[in-house]
């Protein structure tokens, strides 16, 4: 098997009394497409979110690519910068162009000239299909066409691991399959992902393996067949028979 | 009505008090400007600062915040003004009076500004702010390159108005004797005996200022 990259130990997580996640244990390998399914507060995307610590863990080690990015000392920006997130509602930054998004931490972070910067992120943009958009702001792109330079404005950083938190759940139906196409295509050439979202078809297509979530606990997992088509839990088959 | 007239030019716009008040004025509107532009400047600096601090929702710096900014928008400037003139020196701080109302007018309209800005910043949405962690900016580099820049949209009308305040104020340092435009109309106005340079003064103001008032107008309309 590949190497672990990233690996969750006894993940707890409360916000105030109400515990979101008791005690999570995964391991992501490379080149994983890891699913993260469940109803609505389950606690998947708090647990997307503690793995670059845009949520505070609050009990519980995560390392990604064998550091520790729970230690006290970690260097957070420089761990955050090799792990792509996209979001439900893209948030791109609004007052720049979808080339300037691509480029800020490419000068900011990775300390590239403007023009290194500038090449990377069209080579990014091109990849998502939307070289001819470099020089648009965001409000005059669809909804997908913005999600697109979000995924984007991830890759040009070259991440090591590509998180996708419901990144087609704001979207109108219509604009969802181009974007579903673009994580197609980065699974396909062996991104590791971990996604949360409600496509089941992406899911049974895309990933290795899925985690059903519930409660702030994992209540199964396994590859996509074995999750769709003969799950042990019945939790699970009523999940999916809701959702599919 | 002849003597009417006459009297207000005698009075409000005597050519000879003009002529003669010419220099002490002068005097004060480059106190004036110097004090204003000063003040302004280091006070928007402090303003930006305490509202970029608050964005770190550290509780303790939270707390230290909002006593200073409530403590200073309960006082009364002229107290201030007072206080940082007159009292400090008992405790072996004291300063000339120019310094003193640049530190008066700086501590009060910082905390104003402060209000102003952090509404600002508040209102850029949540997702900003992580989009930009999430790529490895610094808080610094996030402040800078994504939350400030949209935020300026939203605090430049009171932001300006504040700025108009501000410089109104200025004419409290009267009161420690700084010869700022107003102590000097009031000197002259007592040396020849003479309202004229109190009006001249006004006319100042409202020729410095107007324009101000317009601008936040303009901006209130452009992006309120």
């Amino acid at each position: 098997m590949s190497e672990v990259l990233v690996d969750i130990r006894e993940l707890h997580k409360n916000f105030g009394k109400l515990e979101v996640l008791k005690g999570i244990n995964m391991q992501v390998h490379e080149s994983e497409v890891v699913c993260l399914i469940g109803p609505s507060g389950a606690g998947k995307s708090t647990l997307l979110r503690c793995i670059n610590r845009l949520e505070e863990p609050t009990q519980g080690q995560i390392f990604v690519n064998g550091q520790e990015i729970t230690a006290a000392k970690a260097d957070l920006n420089e761990m955050r910068s090799e792990i792509g997130m996209v979001f439900q509602h893209f948030n791109l930054f609004p007052h720049m162009t979808a080339l300037q998004n691509c480029t800020l931490a490419l000068i900011k972070v990775r300390k590239l000239s403007k023009n290194k910067a500038e090449e990377r992120a069209m080579k990014m943009l091109r990849r998502v299909g939307l070289e001819e958009k470099a020089q648009s702001k965001p409000r005059q792109l669809s909804g997908g066409q913005q999600q697109r330079v979000a995924i984007a404005r991830a890759l040009a950083m070259d991440p090591k691991l590509m998180m996708f938190d419901e990144p087609t759940s704001a979207l109108d139906p219509e604009l969802i399959g181009e974007v579903l196409d673009v994580m197609l295509d980065l699974a396909g050439k062996g991104m590791t992902m971990i996604v949360v979202t409600h496509e089941m078809g992406f899911a049974r297509k895309a990933t290795t393996r899925i985690m059903m979530l519930e409660h702030g606990i994992i209540l199964e997992e396994g590859p996509p067949e074995q999750i769709f088509d003969n799950p042990t839990h019945s939790r699970t088959r009523e999940f999916l028979s809701k959702i599919l | 009505m002849e003597l009417l007239v006459d009297a207000l030019i005698r009075n409000f716009f005597n050519v000879e008090v003009m002529y003669k008040a010419r220099i002490l004025l002068w005097i004060g509107l480059k106190v004036t400007l110097q004090l204003s532009a000063v003040s302004l400047v280091l006070a928007i600096l402090v303003g930006l600062l305490l509202a970029s601090l608050r964005n770190l929702r550290n509780r303790a710096i939270d707390a230290l915040i909002i006593i200073y900014v409530d403590l200073f928008r309960s006082l009364p400037t002229i107290v201030l003004f007072m206080l940082v003139y007159f009292a400090l020196p008992y405790v072996g701080i004291s300063m000339p009076p120019f310094w003193a109302a640049v530190l008066t007018l700086t501590t009060n309209g910082a905390a104003y500004f402060e209000e102003i800005f952090r509404a600002g910043i508040e209102s850029i949405e949540k997702g900003q702010t992580e989009a930009a962690k999430a790529l490895g900016l610094s808080f610094t580099q996030t402040m800078r390159h994504v939350i400030l820049p949209q935020a300026v949209r939203v605090v430049l009308p009171p932001a300006t108005s504040n700025s108009l305040e501000l410089i109104k104020t200025t004419v409290l340092a009267s009161v420690i004797a700084l010869p700022e435009l107003l102590k000097q109309a009031q000197q002259a106005h007592g040396l020849f005996a003479n309202p004229t340079p109190l009006v001249e003064a006004a006319l100042i103001f409202l020729l410095l200022l107007w324009p101000l008032v317009r601008l936040t107008g303009y901006l209130e309309r452009k992006f309120g």
